[in-house]
């Protein structure tokens, strides 16, 4: 029996209510928004429960939104699939800029424990229960996280690139 | 056996006679350590690739006395550098550059070892030159085999002839100290 | 830098130790460094070894980081071709054409057929000469250093294959949106009916040479053995996944690209360990080796690409004499196209396993987010589960029969 869609939804608001919200087709992909007190939870039910099956986390990544109000600052996007009936599913939680902290999913996926680190490492966001929650690509003493919008791509001690030839200067950052 | 598609290199310049051939020991000592460089592939990334194609058998670099590589740096002449240095991975680098023993040559093989390349960001080092000095820079992005042999000829020269009290010089000394080496 | 120096603090001095016999004998850390002639690659390993036992591991990586994801924020679709070439470099065109259907279907275009099966064609040489090299270096380090210079030998000639189509050998920077540049030469034809004349027969040899040889099935059988389970569990896909015994393939399951005009089996092994690794590699390069011969049966003529002309540049001619073409050029050069505002995840076969590329526009010029799931740095984290209980010699086979490739371990 295939998974419809409208069974996933269902199935997740009759348990959840309104912490997930949001069920739109993004082009292929079912994706839908959860709560960050309830993403631990829901991707518990998506795993565990028989007709859903989404057994396999495909990727963990976060999004930097500046401009978002102070809640939605940061995102953290989980990609799922399900091998078995060949449905793929994406969950988004937004999380506040001042202060990010999301629980870990290691427990549910050993394959997050490093995509949690890399997303830790890019952004600041902090994951409640990491085991092992460290830089992991970039140098261990680095105070600030680079994906942030803030952040500039070049390194600001080069000495041997004339800015004024690649267009950046002063007024154009 | 008929040589004349041998080319015969040119002996240096000295003074030929009866059972005797005397010459510079510059000469001698340069033509001996320029055809026997045992070289030490740092290869990081996708250049890396492109000396294993240069070391096979298609461009075999072995032809120029770079049979036997070495990794372990107190054995090796020559630093084959090779692909993108990280801030992360300079103090390594340094650290296998102040194990090779005098005399020692560098190669920075790639845009990114020689200029930090395509990857103008705050964690890739730009340019090999920031921590270790190098002799010879060969540019590509990742550049041809030929290239990296013509890079490896032309330190080949400068072996040749550099002086044997080079590395006693003042000049070498001020070279390395601007490095804090 | 911490990493470099063991602290006293880090917890495998502790073990040690708690550990200590009475005799004086205790446990040791051995570090296999960044630089290492066995690692193809720079990753470090901390190992805690009891003798040539390996108890723990601890990885370090990041030490070729690149930042790509921050590089892509800050280039036009174009230019970020660049980038993932850099990333499995092995194979790179598979990299670049996973680029551009990306960006088609951020788009919605329609690339017409030629066009799918010449990336087809492209893609499976790329997976060969990706397996090539991983095959080739693990008989490297079991100690046959022959098999990878004849093996290298084709490889050179899939170098020329991508000479004639795209101009570079390694970092091939293939294709534009819709399809390819320009249409390949009649000696791009003919040099790929050479390498399908010449190549079985090597590679023949070279199974030969390895399957049933009792050195390597001595150094490879039950080394480093994962079980399907625990494969999902750390999230392996590619032919490591495959070699435990689970047949998922981004080809099959998602076809892309006209993948499902082929046809073509996934083989799959039963323990997971390094030789059925090694084996579901070589049945692979087989599998490409057919899908590449039905694609040139079956090549139909047209264009080779699609018809948009606010995202393909115009052919040179016309630029300099037709003004809309000069337009045209200049808008895309300088990225000012239209880009719709989405969200799109795409997923193709990648050498490794699915790579796939989130991408999140935002209507400007350049990404606003590009996320690369890297097989490479998702299965890395299964090693230190291979190894525990090995020996230091597994470990490094095991390592070799991951094909780990370090660009797309860090990006």
């Amino acid at each position: 029996m295939a998974l419809e869609t409208t069974t996933i939804q269902e199935k997740l608001t009759s348990k959840f209510g309104d912490k997930v919200l949001n069920f739109h087709m993004s082009r292929d992909i079912f994706s839908f928004e959860a709560t960050p007190d309830a993403i631990h939870e829901v991707i518990r039910t998506l795993k565990v429960e028989e007709d859903l099956n989404f057994h396999f986390l495909t990727d963990l990544c976060g999004v930097h939104y500046p401009e978002n109000e102070v809640s939605h600052q940061f995102a953290v996007v989980y990609h799922m699939h399900n091998w078995v009936e060949n449905v793929r599913l994406r969950i988004t939680t937004y999380l506040s800029g001042e202060n990010p902290e999301v629980n870990t999913i290691t427990d549910l996926f050993l394959t997050a424990n490093w995509m949690e680190r890399e997303t830790f490492d890019f952004y600041g966001i902090n994951f409640i229960g990491h085991p092992q929650l460290k830089r992991i690509l970039n140098m261990p003493e680095m105070v600030s996280h680079p994906m942030r919008k803030e952040f500039p791509m070049e390194d600001g001690g080069r000495t041997d690139k004339d800015d004024r030839f690649f267009g950046r200067t002063a007024n154009n950052g | 056996m008929s040589d004349s598609k041998i080319n015969m290199v040119a002996p240096p310049e000295g003074v030929t006679g009866e059972g005797f051939f005397a010459t510079k020991l510059n000469d001698v000592v340069g033509l001996a350590r320029a055809n026997s460089l045992w070289p030490l592939p740092f290869a990081t990334s996708c250049c890396g690739i492109e000396f294993m194609a240069t070391m096979a058998s298609h461009y075999d670099l072995a032809r120029f006395g770079m049979e036997r590589v070495s990794f372990s740096p107190r054995q090796a002449d020559m630093l084959l550098v090779m692909g993108t240095i990280s801030k992360k991975m300079a103090p390594i680098l340094r650290q296998v550059y102040e194990q090779m023993s005098e005399p020692r040559w560098v190669i920075a093989v790639g845009a990114c070892a020689t200029s930090g390349g395509v990857f103008d960001t705050y964690s890739v080092l730009q340019g090999i030159d920031k921590v270790i000095p190098v002799d010879v820079y060969v540019p590509g992005c990742p550049p041809r085999p030929e290239q990296i042999v013509d890079g490896v000829m032309q330190l080949q020269e400068l072996v040749k002839n550099e002086s044997v009290r080079r590395r006693n010089s003042p000049e070498y000394k001020e070279l390395l100290a601007s490095y804090n080496l | 830098m911490s990493d470099l120096l063991l602290l006293p603090e880090h917890r495998y001095a502790k073990i040690i130790e708690q550990t200590r016999n009475e005799d004086g004998s205790e446990l040791s850390i051995l570090n296999l460094g960044p630089t290492h002639p066995a690692t193809h690659g720079i990753f470090q390993n901390i190992l805690l070894m009891d003798g040539e036992r390996i108890l723990d591991a601890e990885p370090t990586i990041g030490y070729i980081h690149r930042a790509f994801e921050k590089i892509a924020e800050n280039r036009p679709f174009y230019q970020v071709n660049v980038l993932t070439d850099r990333m499995n470099y092995c194979s790179s065109p598979i990299n670049n054409m996973a680029w551009w259907m990306t960006v088609e279907k951020l788009l919605e275009i329609e690339v017409p057929k030629r066009a799918q099966y010449l990336r087809v064609i492209v893609m499976e040489l790329a997976r060969i000469a990706d397996h090539l090299i991983c095959n080739s270096i693990l008989g490297v380090d079991t100690g046959a250093y022959t098999g990878f210079l004849y093996v290298f030998q084709f490889r050179e000639k899939i170098y020329e294959i991508y000479e004639e189509i795209c101009g570079a050998r390694l970092t091939t920077n293939m294709g534009r949106i819709g399809g390819f540049e320009r249409e390949w030469s009649e000696e791009a034809f003919k040099k790929l009916d050479t390498f399908l004349q010449d190549f079985p027969v090597a590679w023949k040899e070279f199974e030969n040479l390895f399957e049933r040889n009792r050195i390597f099935i001595d150094r490879t059988v039950n080394v480093g053995p994962i079980s399907a389970e625990l494969a999902m569990q750390y999230g392996l896909t590619g032919p490591n996944l495959r070699a435990a015994g689970i047949d998922y393939d981004v080809r099959k399951a998602q076809p892309y690209s006209s993948y499902e005009d082929f046809d073509f089996e996934i083989p799959v092994g039963k323990s997971g360990d390094t030789y059925d690794r090694f084996c579901v590699r070589n049945a692979e390069v087989w599998e490409s080796i057919s899908i590449i011969r039905q694609a040139l049966a079956k090549l139909p003529e047209g264009p080779i690409h699609a018809d948009v002309p606010d995202y393909y540049l115009p052919p040179k001619e016309d630029v300099y004499h037709n003004m809309e073409s000069l337009i045209y050029h200049f808008k895309i050069v300088m990225g000012e196209v239209p880009v719709p505002v989405a969200e799109i995840y795409h997923a193709v076969e990648g050498g490794n396993g699915e790579l796939g590329f989130y991408l999140v526009t935002d209507g400007s010029r350049t990404p606003y987010r590009l996320h690369f799931r890297r097989p490479c740095f998702i299965y890395y984290q299964a090693y230190t589960e291979m190894i525990k209980g090995g020996m230091l010699s597994d470990a490094i086979v095991i390592l070799s029969s991951l094909n780990v490739i370090a660009g797309e371990l860090d990006a």
